[in-house]
């Protein structure tokens, strides 16, 4: 017996809508023998973990403000993506945004100036994120060396980097030598959209990004590009697409994403600079452009499902002490259904009891 | 012992996991396949390894354990990857979530345990020769096992017919496909391979580095990993240079702090990642043509019917 | 295995109602919120040590949750709010980045208290708690200037932050006052945790001569380093002696368990208020681990000293301190160095041949 994909004539819209929900389903499924393994309660478990967090607003900010990073960096990750260059240095791009903002920050901290600064902030998060992410799509345009590897590494530097300033040059005078920077002036501070809550304008500016890049992929002959690069490198060659352009233009926007991402949760969330700033942010992002299957829709919605696994595995282990570790098992195994239905999209399953029928077949 | 000698010592040791795991996926990206949840496989055979040991009280029943569980954690990716068509770095990187927690729980029971590590070889005469007696016959079993086991995979991969098959199914699927060899059953070879490779390194840090399990003990090597297969561009014997090249500035740098060095210690920390892409950036200038990675690396295969 | 440790969370009771604030128990909440996993054999296990401890005293009168694994960036606000709305009315939060978000979340919740370990920011449901863990570094410089042969310690760092080299400055003054010309090499792992960088690192120290390995890094990695190599070294944070049974020669042990019940216990009475504990010996915030693998002076003088600390005849921060660069420390507390200066220190004394890290 035997699993054959058998790829279907064209994408199939109806699967595309509904292969979420069988994911869902598989995943409740599977959650509840592990959760009656656990001796847990399946129906509460779930509910813990899908609609809880659905149900008061306190939850739904929390949900949007873990979203936000993600999307903004899955989004720019995603255009790298389609156009064949494999930025795997979110991260470090997130970082280095953070830095060169907090940097603005930090310097007219106590002085009179005024309401540019946040804007003058963002500007910088972005423009040092994409510069930096400028260092490896230059590597492999002009010396071929492979960014997935210097991209990476990068990250490394860019988190050392950080941890020197805020041990150094840039720690709190009145913090007891900690490592953080002070508390940013209120002028240098993202502004939260409901009072008492953490919901703050960077989740709008999200919305915005993912606006754009829906514009830009659909609509404009540079989005084609991108798609074309990606797909069918020779075909793009012949219609005059400069590969090795759309590289650097790749990068550098996905770095400015990431960099604009990194100061805002630096300048909003958080308030300060320390280390420690991300938990990860620019690999899960990784995953959440692909859940979201490079599509910017699909990003929002994969950036927002991912981070509401997250609220709901805190609340798990606190109303149903259920360990952290069952919490990432669970997340794997929803991650791997999800994609997993998703390749019903393209393709048929089929059991062959004829094990040879395939080779016959090909031949 | 000479300070030296002391170093390389370190570095052999340090290198190692990096190494093993390395080997693995080298093979796995040969066959066209990116596999990176190498990290996440990494932890579980360490979990496993300790546990296999603690509980049978030897080292090789723990390596073997370690082997046997990044193994059944790589099938996961090869079903998802191979059987149903998923992205492959995607899939690769939810491997590292799910490995994370699992090791997590099969550790939990082992936290605080201890047992004895791998003995360090000792071959009377050999051993004891003033300066290289220590290095070549002198270090736990595991160092020389990863030396041997690239070597062993150069020759698989240029020197045999099989070896050549795999990396036809890296270089291009569809004629490997259509000379008749099973593409999708090597491939998964390859991904067991790289996952016994990945469950056998990360069982090294509990069984010969450090002699007690702790949950995220693996700590960001099965990224290096990773980076260090592409800094090989693909190739064994590169593969070797760049691990023992990592392994040596990390330790070097330790020894630098230690000697009183005064450059701050995050610069030092980072001259391993950095010495890392400063070395690509010339060898790949060095290079003439393109890239040398496998044409099909990451690309999904389905047979045509 | 895996039964066995599933069975054990399913014989936790399931607490109140989806959203875990409908009904509100009789029993007081208590929540914790941890740095690592429980079972990281270093800072997080030794406070899960002690909230069992807690739990095991008042277990009948309380409840307890933690959250493990919560970085200290923007999670944590979100953790230390969610065990809020989950109705706990007293949280611990366990490390030092937890300082502003726990702020932050008392601020808004007056009715919550909070206790945040290592910190310095208070407020008037907040406390800050911590162990003056430099006074059992004084003991350990003592025991190495006695034990060392070659007269070189090697000390493994994780990040210079006050804490830390307080804690190196401690050892060398124990160690000067036995013997004058002793010398400590200083390697920074940048890392909490990271057992086979903290393993390189020992092999690095003894390597180069040193021949007793200090650390304040949270695995045994480099106790079993220092076991392996037949030479001695001090354990950091939990009892490390079953990974160098002849190499260990003592340990600072965090027990966190008596400070919790009592605060637990004021809680329980009414009488809780904001407060700032740094305790040291005489509090039991931490204890010695048995002195052993030292002849018998060596292990009286150590007693000695640590009796003398505990009753607070002598200050491991004597004044006249001199510093790295030869001149003498403003002496603000007396005829010691004031609790400020010792926790914000940022300078080496005088003897240490290393720059200090961001200086």
């Amino acid at each position: 017996m035997q699993l054959v994909l058998e790829k279907r004539a064209e994408r199939s819209r109806t699967i595309a809508l509904v292969s979420p929900l069988i994911a869902i389903a598989l995943t409740l499924i599977t959650m509840s023998v592990l959760f009656a393994i656990l001796g847990k309660n399946p129906i509460t478990a779930l509910g813990v973990y899908f609609i809880a967090p659905l149900t008061d607003g306190y939850s739904l900010q929390e949900i949007a403000v873990k979203a936000t990073p993600l999307v903004m960096i899955a989004i720019g990750l995603s255009l790298c993506y389609l156009a064949n260059a494999w930025n795997i240095g979110a991260e470090g791009q997130f970082l280095i945004g953070a830095v060169a903002g907090s940097w603005i920050a930090v310097t007219t901290q106590g002085t009179e100036a005024g309401h540019w600064v946040l804007p003058a902030m963002l500007v910088a998060g972005a423009v040092a994120g994409a510069l930096y992410a400028l260092i490896p799509a230059l590597c492999r345009v002009r010396f071929g060396a492979s960014e997935i590897l210097t991209s990476l590494m990068l990250v490394y530097v860019a988190d050392l980097l950080l941890d020197y300033l805020v041990r150094g040059p840039w720690r709190d005078p009145a913090g007891f030598n900690f490592p953080t920077t002070a508390e940013f002036d209120p002028v240098a501070t993202v502004p939260v959209l409901i009072e008492g809550g953490r919901l703050h304008l960077g989740s709008i500016i999200a919305l915005i990004v993912v606006a754009g890049a829906f514009v830009l992929l659909d609509r404009t002959i540079k989005g084609f590009e991108i798609r074309v690069v990606g797909v069918a490198p020779r075909a793009a060659r012949f219609g005059g697409f400069n590969a090795n352009q759309l590289v650097l233009l790749t990068f550098a926007v996905s770095g400015a994403l990431a960099g604009l991402a990194g100061i805002i949760e630096v300048a909003g969330p958080i308030g300060h600079l320390q280390p420690g700033i991300s938990p990860g942010y620019g690999f899960t992002a990784i995953i959440v452009a692909f859940l979201g299957r490079l599509n910017p829709i699909g990003i929002l919605i994969a950036g927002l499902f991912l981070a509401l696994t997250f609220i709901g595995g805190e609340q798990a282990q606190i109303t149903m002490k259920i360990p952290l570790d069952v919490t990432k098992v669970f997340q794997g195994i929803l991650l791997f259904y999800v994609l997993a239905c998703d390749s019903l999209i393209l393709y048929r399953f089929k059991l062959v009891f004829a094990a040879r029928q395939v080779q016959s077949a090909a031949r | 012992m000479l300070l030296v000698e002391a170093i390389i010592l370190s570095v052999l040791a340090a290198s190692t996991p990096l190494l093993l795991a390395a080997t693995g996926e080298l093979v796995t990206e040969r066959a066209g396949v990116l596999n990176l949840g190498v990290e996440g496989m990494m932890i579980v055979g360490a979990a496993c390894g300790f546990a296999g040991a603690w509980v049978s009280g030897s080292i090789i029943v723990g390596a073997l354990c370690g082997i046997v569980a990044g193994m059944l954690t790589s099938l996961i990716f090869a079903f998802m990857t191979l059987g149903l068509a998923v992205n492959q770095v995607a899939t690769g990187l939810a491997l590292t979530i799910l490995g994370i927690g699992l090791s997590g729980l099969i550790g939990a029971r082992f936290v605080g345990e201890r047992i004895t590590t791998a003995p360090k070889l000792s071959i009377p005469g050999l051993t004891d020769i003033p300066l290289v007696g220590r290095i070549l016959f002198g270090e736990d079993a595991f160092v020389y096992l990863s030396l041997a086991l690239i070597i062993g995979v150069w020759w698989f991969l240029y020197r045999t017919r099989a070896g050549l098959v795999l990396r036809a199914c890296g270089d291009n699927h569809v004629s490997a496909h259509a000379l008749g060899y099973p593409v999708l059953r090597i491939r998964m070879l390859a991904v067991l391979f790289g996952g016994a490779c990945a469950g056998l390194a990360g069982a090294y840090l509990p069984l010969a580095y450090t002699p007690f399990f702790i949950p995220g003990m693996t700590a960001g090597r099965g990224w290096i990993a990773l980076a260090l297969v592409v800094f090989a561009s693909w190739r064994p014997g590169r593969l070797v240079i760049g691990a023992y090249l990592f392994g040596a500035v990390t330790i070097l740098q330790l020894h630098a702090q230690g000697a009183g060095v005064g450059i701050p210690s995050q610069f030092m920390s980072a001259l391993p990642y950095l010495a890392t892409v400063i070395v690509l950036v010339l060898l790949s200038r060095a290079r003439t043509g393109g890239s040398t990675a496998p044409a099909a690396l990451g690309t999904v295969f389905v047979p045509d019917r | 295995m895996m039964k066995r440790l599933l069975g054990a969370a399913a014989a936790l009771v399931l607490a109140g109602s989806i959203a875990g604030v409908a009904h509100a128990a009789d029993k007081l909440k208590v929540g914790f919120i941890y740095l690592g996993p429980i079972g990281d054999l270093g800072w997080t296990y030794q406070h899960e040590l002690g909230r069992q401890a807690l739990v095991k005293e008042l277990g009948d009168k309380i409840e307890t949750t933690y959250l493990e694994n919560v970085p200290e960036g923007p999670d944590s606000e979100r953790a230390i709010e969610q065990l809020v709305r989950a109705g706990n009315k007293l949280i611990f939060t366990t490390s030092f980045g937890y300082m502003d978000p726990t702020l932050k979340v008392a601020k808004k919740y007056p009715n919550v208290h909070f206790e945040h370990a290592t910190g310095y920011k208070r407020d008037k449901n907040m406390s800050t708690y911590s162990g003056r863990w430099y006074q059992g570094r004084y003991i350990q410089g003592q025991i190495a200037a006695k034990m060392s042969k070659a007269g070189v310690l090697g000390y493994i760092g994780s990040f210079p932050i006050p804490e830390v080299v307080s804690g190196i400055n401690a050892t060398m003054l124990g160690a000067q006052s036995i013997n004058p010309n002793i010398k400590v090499k200083i390697i920074w792992v940048n890392t909490w945790f990271d057992p086979g960088k903290e393993a390189d690192a020992a092999k690095a120290l003894l390597d180069q001569g040193a021949d007793i390995i200090m650390q304040h890094t949270d695995s045994p990695a480099a106790m079993q380093v220092a076991a392996e190599r037949g030479k001695l070294a001090f354990g950091q944070d939990s009892e490390m002696i079953k990974f160098g049974p002849k190499a260990q020669l003592t340990s600072i042990l965090d027990t966190w368990g008596p400070y919790y019940i009592a605060r637990v216990k004021a809680e329980l009475d009414g009488t809780w208020k904001s407060e700032d504990t740094w305790g040291g010996l005489d509090s039991k915030m931490f204890e010695m681990a048995p002195y052993t693998n030292m002849p018998d002076d060596v292990k009286k003088m150590a007693e000695e000293t640590q009796a003398a600390i505990t009753s607070g005849k002598l200050h491991p921060f004597k004044c006249p301190i001199v510093a790295q660069d030869g001149k003498e420390v403003e002496c603000k507390g007396g005829d010691h160095l004031a609790d400020g200066q010792i926790l914000g220190m940022n300078f080496y004394v005088k003897g240490v041949d290393d720059k200090l890290p961001g200086k």
